[in-house]
């Protein structure tokens, strides 16, 4: 298969030193072994994910993700936009949509784009990595390239709410998408079946202003993988990732669980299966280590 | 509260339908909800709104202003985007209760002291400063939002947290002396300030 190139919006939390930066390393190894280049969008800026509204309107949001968009535009004309982050792909997908939609918001964006010399066209497709990978190699492809199957491992594919809702992946359900099920099985790992909590939300940013409400639906979330008999958690969105790891000893003190439950990236899993080693698939970037994985890796 | 709300009151007297129709992103769609409950009970926060999707819809067209933009409701949105995908009238719900906090903020009406008010606004403020977030800065201006004492007691409270990022290499405590930020600064403000000069002259066009 030829080499495959995208305009690539990495986000705020793929930065060096950022939160997610594991996302970041461990998606670069795996576009590699799948001859994949990722060109970066040059001088992106934040997208104001979802909760950018108290201070920001609608229009200085949508010229948020219209920036990127016109820069993506100019420097890489015949890719396709991908967006590894949930949000960062929501929210730029929103404004393209929107824009579309209506005549008055895209000639008021390319008057606010024109102070910065930038101009829109809004022909670009948006589209999450899932999606790439998914539509553009499909599961029998990515399975081609595992070198190392995840034998014996049990992951509980948690998709959450951004990659889901309200755009998803194409042929999913909003209740019950199969495809990070799929993806773990192709990579040689067994999903747990009927993972109730699969679109259970975690809270999102309120998991910083609203800790206690977020950290009960937190809960649940690794109460049901762990009910489903899981050793990792797997997911595709950062916020995800984040909120369903870092928070678990506050749980454990506050509900008296013993939760100790890795929380990894589907990029990571796919590293991993791929052959590349702890160092290139992030695993140092485990607050909860990921075991499993490690002993695979480093075999 | 500000001398802007007044002028709408003003202009709207009656009519707090057609303000939330003209000035509130995703308004015009609010008339057109049929009162099923679906996105009620689809919320995950549930328990915690003040008012449902559905209650603030039906007050708004009986006109309960003042309930509805001080209310804290719209603030517990986790943007989950449940009951965008359920509502059999493709009201897009969500963005509508982005819009009615934003338009609550901006006249000045919305609940004090509101945690995801306080912190929508520091990560706006933070992102629109340089272009990207700086997570470091965020996260000690969320701690510190109450007041120095707090902050250091919620601090501590989430060091265990911050260390283990750290050790992971996702917190770089560099980061405090600027982080990332996009390249042509100059033409990024420009940009957000036409977008703000434009929505702006349109608020005022109905406010006067
Ligand atoms: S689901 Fe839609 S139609 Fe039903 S109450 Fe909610 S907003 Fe109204
Ligand atoms: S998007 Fe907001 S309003 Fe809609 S169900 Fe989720 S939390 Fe409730």
């Amino acid at each position: 298969m030829a080499k495959k190139e995208y305009s690539f919006y990495p986000g705020c939390s793929s930065q060096k030193g950022a939160s997610s930066i594991n996302y970041l390393i461990s998606t670069n190894s795996m576009c590699e072994e799948l001859d994949i280049q990722l060109n970066h969008i040059p001088d992106w800026n934040c997208c104001a994910a979802s909760i950018g509204y108290a201070g920001g309107g609608e229009l200085p949001r949508l010229a948020l993700s219209a920036r990127n968009i016109a820069l993506s535009e100019q420097a890489h004309p015949d890719q396709d936009i991908v967006a590894t982050c949930a949000a960062c792909w929501l929210a730029t997908k929103e404004t393209k949509e929107r824009l579309d939609e209506s005549a008055d918001l895209m000639a008021e964006t390319n008057q606010a784009l024109s102070a910065a010399g930038l101009e829109i066209k809004n022909n670009k497709e948006v589209r999450h990595m899932a999606e790439v990978l998914i539509e553009d190699f499909g599961y029998e492809a990515l399975g081609a390239k595992v070198k190392k199957p995840l034998e014996g491992i049990k992951i509980a594919g948690y998709v959450g709410c951004q990659t889901n809702r309200p755009f998803g992946i194409d042929g999913e359900s909003y209740e019950n998408p199969m495809y990070l099920d799929k993806l773990v099985e192709t990579l040689g790992a067994d999903p747990v079946k009927n993972y109730d909590k699969k679109v259970q939300c975690c809270g999102g940013a309120l998991a910083f202003s609203e800790p206690e409400k977020s950290q009960d639906m937190i809960k649940d979330i690794i109460g049901a993988a762990y009910d489903g008999g899981a050793d990792m958690i797997v997911t595709p969105c950062p916020v995800c990732q984040m909120n369903v790891e870092v928070y678990q000893d506050q749980i454990n003190e506050k509900y008296g669980t013993k939760f100790n439950i890795p929380v990894v990236y589907y990029s990571t899993l796919m590293s991993v299966a791929y052959g590349r080693n702890a160092k290139d698939s992030a695993l140092n970037g485990q607050i909860i280590k990921a075991k499993q994985l490690e002993a695979i890796a480093n075999k | 509260m500000s001398e802007l709300n007044n002028r709408v009151v003003e202009k709207y007297r009656n009519n707090f339908l057609k303000e939330v129709e003209a000035n509130v992103e995703e308004g015009d769609w609010v008339k057109m909800c049929m009162q099923c409950g679906v996105c009620a009970g689809s919320c995950p926060l549930g328990d915690a709104w003040e008012h449902t999707p559905q209650k603030l819809f039906m007050m708004i067209r009986a006109g309960k202003r003042d309930e509805v933009l001080s209310s804290d409701a719209m603030w517990m949105c986790t943007s989950c985007y449940n009951c965008i995908v359920r509502c059999p009238r493709e009201l897009p719900i969500t963005h509508i209760m982005h819009g009615l906090a934003h338009y609550a903020a901006r006249l000045g009406l919305s609940p004090k002291n509101q945690p995801t008010q306080k912190f929508a606004q520091l990560f706006w403020d933070n992102l629109t400063k340089t272009g990207r977030v700086n997570e470091l800065k965020l996260g000690l201006n969320l701690y510190f939002m109450n007041g120095f004492s707090e902050g250091v007691k919620k601090s501590l409270e989430m060091r265990s947290i911050g260390q283990g990022m750290f050790f992971a290499k996702r917190l770089n405590p560099m980061e405090i002396l600027g982080g990332h930020g996009v390249k042509d600064q100059a033409g990024f403000h420009a940009m957000l300030d036409k977008a703000r000069e434009i929505e702006d002259a349109k608020l005022d066009k109905f406010g006067k």
